[in-house]
């Protein structure tokens, strides 16, 4: 679970262009969203697309993308139980 | 009614320099676009994270207007700029993404710059405006009509200042060069003097 979680962080920054951030700076609790990364509505979007296009999760309902989305933990979670690849 | 108004200042960003008023303000050896623009961004001290999610014509647009806009604090600035490319470079990135329909996952970050005048967007976002703005395609630099579109625009009186000028990229090549016009300035607002200072 940490390797997938240290992978997300990696992803994140290299697809979201978050070339001020570090690795180091991510905690896995930190919000993604608001206050904590400060991601906004067109990275909610990316993050779909690489869901779909890296694990092969399709989110039916991109609502549903509000508590995946919270924290690198709810993220790892949801990946690790509905992962296809 | 080209003498009406002036040009308070102008910048240009190409081949691996920015100039202000014709005096250079950075210049790096990095021939490639991003390796430039990201040291500009870090040398100028530009502090404005959401530039690194821009698109290439977006980055260079939001430089060259940065460096002008840096101390106004004139609000009422409208937005006139224009290219050859359009949003070319970036369309092809979507059209890339798109191509194989076994590997179909366009990006969204990409997809909203595939349009030129997002640009003046960003702009309008940094500096706060809520202005005119327009954005012309045009074969090659072409003063006389931002001129009469810059002057019709203050003459109408909603306007105290227009930022204007050319700003294109496509396939790593870019050439900015952008100036604002208000009623008082240092440069002659003609179509003379725009060549010349181009």
């Amino acid at each position: 679970m940490s390797e997938l979680k240290q992978e997300l962080k990696e992803k994140i920054i290299e697809q979201l262009n978050l070339e001020d951030i570090a690795i180091e700076e991510i905690a896995d609790t930190d919000p993604l969203f608001g206050e904590g990364l400060g991601l906004d509505s067109i990275d909610a979007l990316e993050l779909i697309v690489m869901l779909d296009k890296d694990y092969g999760i399709k989110l039916a309902d991109p609502k549903e993308g509000r508590k995946i989305f919270e924290s690198i933990d709810s993220m790892a979670d949801y990946i690790a139980e509905h992962r296809s690849r | 009614m080209d003498k009406s108004f002036q040009i308070e200042r102008f910048c240009h960003i190409r081949d691996n320099r920015i100039l202000l008023n014709g005096e250079t303000i950075f210049e790096t050896d990095q021939t490639d676009f991003s390796s430039f623009i990201k040291a500009a961004y870090k040398t100028l001290d530009v502090d404005y994270s959401k530039f690194f999610k821009m698109d290439n014509l977006s980055k260079l647009a939001f430089m060259s207007a940065d460096i002008l806009l840096k101390n106004e604090t004139e609000k009422n600035v409208a937005l006139v700029l224009s290219n050859k490319a359009s949003s070319l470079d970036t369309d092809r990135k979507h059209q890339k993404s798109i191509a194989d329909s076994t590997n179909f996952y366009p990006s969204p970050s990409v997809f909203v710059y595939t349009l030129p005048n997002i640009c003046l967007g960003e702009i309008s976002i940094k500096h706060g405006l809520y202005s005119e703005n327009a954005f012309f395609v045009f074969d090659k630099f072409n003063p006389s009509a931002l001129l009469d579109y810059t002057n019709s625009l203050l003459h109408i009186g909603g306007t105290e200042k227009v930022l204007c000028g050319w700003v294109d990229f496509d396939n790593g090549k870019y050439d900015a060069f952008l100036y604002v016009v208000a009623k008082k300035g240092t440069f002659a607002h003609t179509t003379k003097e725009l060549i010349r200072l181009y």
